[in-house]
């Protein structure tokens, strides 16, 4: 009974959302933004490993608060060009800037190992997201506020042995959030995940991302997921960037309409075309 | 529902007693069988005296004060011994397992001293120390040191490196990264050590104590078979095992403190 009247408000929201909620909303969202996000500039970026030459010149603007997929084939350097804008790999040539100064803080990897400290509760690993901050007394707040956002306040005392594959990729997504990053990287976060955790922890990130308006950058191999999330989809062929696709489809977008179907067979028809001509397939 | 819920709690209620006595059953098995072929003959005193003759033997030891004596000699030479390798072989572990340069400079030394059974010195030590405490200290602190050096550098080399990586991510300092990543990850690992170097402790005092000694467990065992007190050597036989188990105990409960996170660990 109790339940069920503390559910029936959020139930009221979901079904008739009044416009200027979502105006509001929206609003919000943009003032933070341009809080929030920065933007990032790349110019002629290189990276070799040795005598393997991946990234080939990479020109790129990303507007602050943008979201970008960045999709194409394994080995074509997607992850590498991720790596380098978190700052884990040094790069060979070209320059990235953000649009400011930045803190270690405010660029943030999520990775698609959930490398959660198995000794640690999973409120402290979310603490570990607060970098120098995390000695701060209200540490364990934000934490838990954190830990909140991603719907997992109930398992703060928990061990992460205990947590199911989605729930610790939800704490880890905790950690990167903990400490108000600018720029979020995701280096195929839900790849190890089932089909249907997949499609919440999207919705999730969906929902983080309008909230925060942080700057997301997106490595993915499943194009159906780079044109449900992002704004803008990056095709990487040899070291490259092939194509350069703006996703206007308005959100909340419907998962399986037409659309979306639409743009992510010819994305994927570009793919494959490449596929072709090198004749590997 | 009310059938699956009530299952664990009835299992909750019966098996901590059971649990507590299932590994007594044997050994209380095998004395009472013991006694039991003694008191019919079946077995000659000259050959195994009677566990109640044993038990005779120690209450007399006992109310001499001998017994506690020689105890407390050959634990206080286990610990000490103990505490020196190990300190000194986990600090060896420690720098090997986080500098190039330590490794490069020590670890091949140590690998070929290793391979020499430290049991062979003792006519050396002998020598050196003559049957004075820092012999068996000497002995019983090279024992040790191979297993806590050995598995400590393995533990801190096997730490999973995307955490470490992930700790640098999030700016930890060198420190931080130790006390919260590398020295957690390692511990499983040193505590396989540390078991290895308890029973490796027991082995090495014994065996210096009944060569080189004028106190102790292994000494009053040696006293005893020069007088053919052969219910005294089968207590101090009995002691030894029982020691060793209070050394192991004390072992898996500092692991279950300290590793409660690991699933090998979680009660359920």
């Amino acid at each position: 009974m109790q339940e069920a009247l503390r559910f029936r408000p959020a139930d009221a929201e979901a079904v008739d959302q009044p416009e200027f909620v979502k105006q509001a909303r929206l609003l919000r969202r943009d003032a933070d933004a341009l809080l929030r996000g920065l933007s990032l500039t790349i110019r002629g970026l290189r990276k070799s490993f040795g005598a393997n030459e991946v990234l080939r010149g990479i020109d790129l603007h990303i507007p602050a608060g943008q979201s970008v997929a960045i999709v194409g084939r394994s080995g074509c350097g997607k992850s590498t060009l991720l790596r380098l804008i978190a700052g884990l790999e040094t790069i060979t040539a070209g320059t990235i800037s953000f649009g400011e100064e930045t803190r270690a803080e405010d660029v943030r990897v999520m990775f698609q190992e959930p490398r959660l400290l198995p000794w640690a509760r999973v409120l402290s690993n979310v603490e570990v997201g607060l970098g120098r901050e995390r000695t701060s007394p209200d540490a364990q707040a934000r934490a838990d506020s954190a830990l909140v956002e991603v719907g997992l306040d109930d398992k703060r005392a928990q061990w992460p042995a205990v947590l199911s594959g989605g729930q610790k990729q939800r704490v880890a997504l905790a950690r990167a959030l903990v400490s108000r990053p600018r720029v979020l990287a995701f280096d195929e976060p839900l790849g190890a995940l089932d089909a249907l955790t997949r499609i919440s922890m999207q919705r999730l990130l969906e929902r983080v991302w309008q909230d925060q308006g942080f700057t997301a950058i997106l490595v993915t191999h499943d194009v159906a997921e780079a044109v449900a999330l992002a704004d803008r989809v990056l095709v990487i062929e040899d070291g490259r960037i092939a194509h350069d696709i703006d996703v206007n489809i308005p959100r909340p977008r419907r998962r399986g309409s037409a659309e979306l179907a639409a743009l992510e067979g010819s994305i994927l028809k570009n793919l494959l075309q490449g596929t072709e001509d090198t004749s590997d397939l | 529902m009310s059938l699956i819920e009530s299952l664990p709690r009835v299992r909750r209620l019966r098996l901590p007693r059971a649990d507590g006595l299932i590994p007594w059953i044997v050994p209380l098995a095998i004395i009472l069988l013991w006694q039991v072929a003694c008191v019919t003959g079946f077995v000659s005193a000259r050959v195994l005296p009677a566990p109640s003759d044993v038990a005779l033997a120690g209450w007399k030891l006992l109310l001499s004060g001998e017994l506690v004596r020689n105890i407390w000699v050959s634990f206080w030479r286990a610990s000490v011994g103990f505490l020196i390798g190990g300190s000194i072989g986990f600090t060896f572990g420690l720098a090997n397992g986080l500098s190039q340069l330590s490794s490069k400079l020590t670890d091949t030394t140590l690998q070929m001293v290793r391979n020499i059974p430290h049991l062979a010195l003792i006519p050396l030590v002998i020598l050196w120390f003559g049957i004075d405490e820092s012999a068996k200290l000497f002995l019983v602190a090279l024992g040790v040191f191979f297993p806590i050096y050995l598995n400590t550098l393995h533990g801190i080399r096997t730490v999973d490196p995307q955490l470490i990586e992930m700790g640098r991510i999030y700016g930890m300092t060198d420190g931080e990264l130790f006390r919260r990543v590398i020295f957690p990850g390692a511990l499983p690992s040193i505590f396989v050590g540390l078991r290895f170097a308890l029973g490796i402790m027991w082995l090495t005092l014994i065996v210096a104590e009944t060569i080189a000694a004028s106190s102790g467990l292994g000494y009053m065992a040696m006293q005893a078979r020069e007088f053919m007190l052969i219910d005294v050597v089968v207590l101090s036989i009995l002691i030894y095992a029982l020691l060793g188990k209070l050394a192991d105990s004390a072992s898996r409960a500092l692991e279950r403190l300290t590793l409660s996170w690991h699933p090998a660990f979680q009660k359920h």
